[in-house]
């Protein structure tokens, strides 16, 4: 949503005649909002092929300085909005994280095309990293491979929604707004492969348990919302003790078993679609009784 | 030819290929031995002497540019590790093949270095990817993963943390009907495996000296660095991987004293998403879309040469149709017009990094969007076009060109095939190129910063197996399409630019004539394919196979990209009555071995020069690193 003065000029406080084409009343997030979405500098910043079909968004033809996305920046310093443009690689995202970190707030992120959401064609490859948000935080996901440059302008001009809907007094939603600077993210760490500091404890039972004999195999459910969020408060309790994101109850879903970890996936999801099916009947029969009373 | 080790030079500088290896048989008979296996080619040399029969090669007989050396694993088929080099003559002709095996376990095979400066990268992608050791290479280290990582991960015995299965297609992708991540299947719920042995206390030096130990910069880092005050104005620069003008996620380390650079290290591997390990697991089919992702400005380009290497391959086989004529000039055409949009690029973004910061390249990419808009009404995607096949293409050209969608900006699209090529082909791209000429060649700006700068002398660039504009315009009058012609190439009248300077005014010098060169190759295909009008693409008249049977042996399948010299090296072994899948699939990557000499192009001249010399080079990121 735009500002529209005109707009802005109708409204319920009483203003005296002679200002009343003069002053606009409107609310501070609305303004702040106006202000990002309009002028949001997107980083220098190619990867792959993705790059390629930036710059042509970025070119005449395209031109996305159309919508506020003015000009690029090569440094971090002055971005507002990474463009994550290509496939994400273990010896770069080390760069990336630290680029990210460099950016001052407000920023965003845009994961550009297959590989920069999800790891792409290149996924299985040993040295590509499952999509960008395995490190950092994701506003807006463009798929295609590539996207084309109409696709990118649509994920840009979905960002600018989504500023929109941001809030001074919702800290929790924007972290910006909140109290205090934001921690950064820990810089992941080449070793024999790549670590995620966040991921430190896990990787040490792991040579635990290699050290006893006893291999942790077994496969890891992929965090659902409730325990992302949990993990978010723990890390912000502790955010002084460096690599212990990962508290003892996420570490109980890594099963340290010998089974075939397919039939074990199928058995966890077959019990959560038994689960779901339960509360689907809960809810409707509240429902019922609901509809009963009234 | 009766004794062909008695001859004179001369004579045996011009021996045919059978020929040379008969030599190479005289002249070493317990070295160098016949490559006997089922559709194999070349010979194969005992690694102990295999510098000096390399020597014979380069010196006796004038196969002086080595294209292309790589490794091959063959597990459970000999058990045993090879070295595969490609030789050519810069006066063309095809290659001399040589081989050296050495055992899986401490594999070790003598450095070619001293011979080719060119296989410098190579040896160390093979040291970092399979583990062969080169005595007498002067810096083995890791080229495209980090010093550290665990294990050498193009060994057939090396699984990736996301491993399923040997080969595609997958017995069963989507086990009882639901969809699985590969996330789900790892413990840590990314794409990582550890060791058992790691030792987490070791990690953490972020010490500056530490940055830079892993690169073999041949200086002191910790020595340039102590020093306090103003003693010396030796420094250590870092350029990337995020900069601005390295074309990518590329990255150089400068020693430099004062504004000059003393010497520069290319460090790659930040774009390496291991196209060759995907490559072996897919089938042949499945590599074609991965092709268009190496240099993906012109990604046609890249498509021929696969296409090119699979079919020399199939056809060792009983059934196999080569292309018909109207499918080889639309291929062309194709390259032909990826070359155009890939040398306005490469222009207009060396412009960019001598200071004519995006006003040129505006201009070009407009010319770009118009052949893309072409690619995507014929292929059905502005970049990654994925459109030929084995023996035939996606679909013929068809008989209007439309747009996707309505833009906005844009009036609706829709013009008659023909008419849009012609009007393309003798109208648009010429004035473009016009144009351009008219802003830049006489330009004094650009003429002060380019004559004279990043030389690179004729015997140089051969040596380091330099190819493409870099190669010619050091005035090595070298191009495949002429030297080892391919396709339809041999009919079409073109000449093969050619600068003698070696710097990079001569490079964008090569480039331009270039341009006209395929504007004049694309104006003789035109009645060609009004020629062909209506013939089928496919030689009978239906597409090839889905998952082809590839017979056994190896092929190198070879094209003139714009970049340079782009080929590939597959392999096809196991599997009765061939295979479905590449055992050795490998990318001789033109823009990774011209970065060999940017070291030596780069030293003596000044910081500002450098990003203009890696514009020169024209690399791109997708197929450095691969």
């Amino acid at each position: 949503m735009d500002l529209n003065l005109q707009e802005l000029e109708k409204t319920e406080f009483p203003v005296p005649a002679e200002l009343e084409n003069n002053i606009a009343i409107t609310s501070l997030s609305q303004l702040y909002n106006w202000g990002r979405r309009n002028s949001m500098w997107p980083m220098l910043f190619g990867l792959a092929c993705c790059a390629i079909e930036m710059i042509a968004t970025a070119s005449s033809r395209f031109d996305f300085s159309r919508f506020g996305f003015e000009v690029m920046r090569a440094t971090p310093r002055q971005a507002d909005l990474m463009i994550v443009s290509g496939t994400v690689t273990k010896k770069m995202v080390v760069p990336i994280v630290r680029l990210y970190n460099q950016m001052p707030e407000p920023k965003y992120v845009l994961a550009m095309g297959a590989c920069a959401s999800g790891g792409g064609p290149f996924k299985e490859g040993y040295n590509v990293v499952s999509g960008i948000d395995k490190y950092l935080p994701v506003d807006v996901y463009v798929p295609g491979c590539p996207p084309t440059p109409q696709a990118l302008l649509f994920g840009m001009i979905a960002l600018q929604r989504k500023i929109d809907g941001q809030s001074i007094a919702n800290g929790d939603d924007v972290p910006w707004y909140g109290i205090g600077p934001a921690e950064p993210t820990p810089v992941p760490v080449l070793g024999p492969d790549i670590i995620d500091p966040r991921q430190m404890d896990m990787i040490r039972r792991q040579a635990e348990a290699a050290a006893e004999d006893m291999a942790m195999v077994g496969q890891r459910e992929l965090p659902s919302a409730t325990q992302l969020v949990a993990a978010k408060v723990e890390t912000a309790e502790d955010a002084g003790a460096a690599g212990a994101a990962i508290s003892d109850d996420a570490l109980s879903f890594v099963l340290p078993t010998g089974g075939n970890p397919w039939t074990e996936a199928e058995e966890i999801r077959e019990k959560r679609r038994l689960r779901a099916l339960a509360r689907k009947a809960v809810r409707a029969s509240r429902r019922a009784a609901d509809a009963e009373e009234e | 030819m009766v004794s062909p080790a008695l001859a004179p030079d001369d004579v045996v500088k011009a021996l045919s290929i059978e020929d040379s290896m008969a030599y190479l048989k005289s002249k070493h008979p317990d070295a160098v031995s016949d490559d006997e296996r089922e559709g194999y080619s070349g010979v194969v040399v005992q690694a102990s002497k295999l510098v000096e029969v390399a020597r014979a090669i380069r010196d006796d007989l004038g196969f002086d540019y080595l294209s292309s050396a790589t490794a091959v694993d063959y597990l459970g088929a000999g058990d045993h590790m090879e070295m595969v080099y490609h030789a050519y003559r810069t006066s063309g002709g095809g290659a001399l093949v040589f081989k050296a095996q050495t055992e899986r376990e401490n594999p070790e095979i003598p450095s070619l270095v001293p011979v080719w400066r060119g296989a410098d990268f190579q040896e160390r992608e093979a040291w970092d990817l399979y583990g062969i050791k080169f005595p007498g290479h002067p810096n083995l280290r890791r080229i495209l993963m980090w010093e550290g990582f665990h294990g050498h991960p193009m060994r057939k015995d090396w699984r990736e943390a996301y491993y399923e299965e040997e080969q595609k297609p997958f017995d069963n992708r989507w086990p009882g009907g639901h969809v699985h991540r590969s996330e789900e299947k790892n413990v840590f719920g990314k794409n990582v495996t550890y060791p058992p042995d790691i030792d987490l206390n070791r990690l953490m030096d972020t010490s500056e000296s530490e940055v830079y130990a892993s690169l073999g910069l041949g200086v002191d880092v910790e020595r340039i660095l102590d020093k306090d005050g103003f003693e010396t104005n030796e420094l250590v620069v870092n350029m990337g991987p995020h900069h601005p003008s390295t074309h990518g996620v590329f990255r150089m380390v400068l020693t430099v004293d004062g504004e000059t650079v003393t010497s520069l290290e290319p460090v790659m591997g930040y774009l390496h998403r291991n196209h060759e390990k995907i490559g072996e697991r897919n089938t042949y089919l499945h590599n074609i879309p991965f092709t268009d992702r190496l240099d993906y400005i012109s990604s046609m380009g890249n498509n021929h040469g696969y296409v090119l290497a699979v079919e020399q391959l199939m056809s060792l086989g009983r059934k196999y149709n080569p292309p018909t004529y109207r499918c080889e000039a639309i291929r062309v055409m194709m390259v032909e017009l990826s070359r155009i949009v890939n040398h306005l690029w490469a222009i207009g973004f060396w412009l960019n990094d001598i200071g004519a910061f995006f006003t040129p390249v505006l201009y070009f990419i407009q010319e770009r969007e118009r052949i893309l808009d072409f690619f995507e009404a014929v292929a059905g995607s502005r970049m990654m076009c994925n459109y030929m096949r084995f023996g035939g293409l996606f679909g013929d050209l068809p008989e209007r060109i439309k747009s996707v969608s309505n833009l906005t900006n844009d009036r609706v699209r829709d013009y008659n095939t023909m008419q849009f090529l012609t009007e393309m082909v003798n109208e648009r791209i010429p004035r473009t190129i016009d144009e351009l000429e008219q802003l830049l060649t006489q330009n004094e700006i650009l003429l002060e910063r380019s004559i004279g700068v990043g030389i690179l002398s004729a015997d140089d660039a051969i040596n380091y197996s330099a190819a493409g504009p870099l190669l010619r315009g050091s005035g090595v009058a070298y191009d495949v399409r002429r030297a080892d012609p391919y396709s339809i190439y041999p009919e079409l009248d073109f000449d093969v630019a050619v600068e003698q300077d070696g710097d990079m005014y001569a490079r964008y010098r090569v480039r331009v004539t270039e341009l006209r060169e395929s504007v004049r190759i694309l104006k003789q295909i035109l009645p060609r394919l009004e020629a062909t009008y209506g013939e089928s693409i496919w030689a009978d008249g239906k597409p090839g196979a889905y998952a082809p049977r590839v017979p056994f042996g190896e092929a190198y399948g070879r094209v003139e990209n714009g970049k340079g010299e782009l080929g590939y090296y597959v392999v096809s072994a196991g599997g009765r009555g061939g295979s479905s899948n590449p055992w050795r699939y490998h990318v001789r990557a033109p823009s990774f071995i011209n970065l060999t000499p940017m070291g030596l192009m780069s030293s003596g001249y000044k910081v500002a020069d450098i990003v203009g010399i890696l514009g020169s080079i024209d690399i791109v990121l997708g197929e450095t690193d691969r």
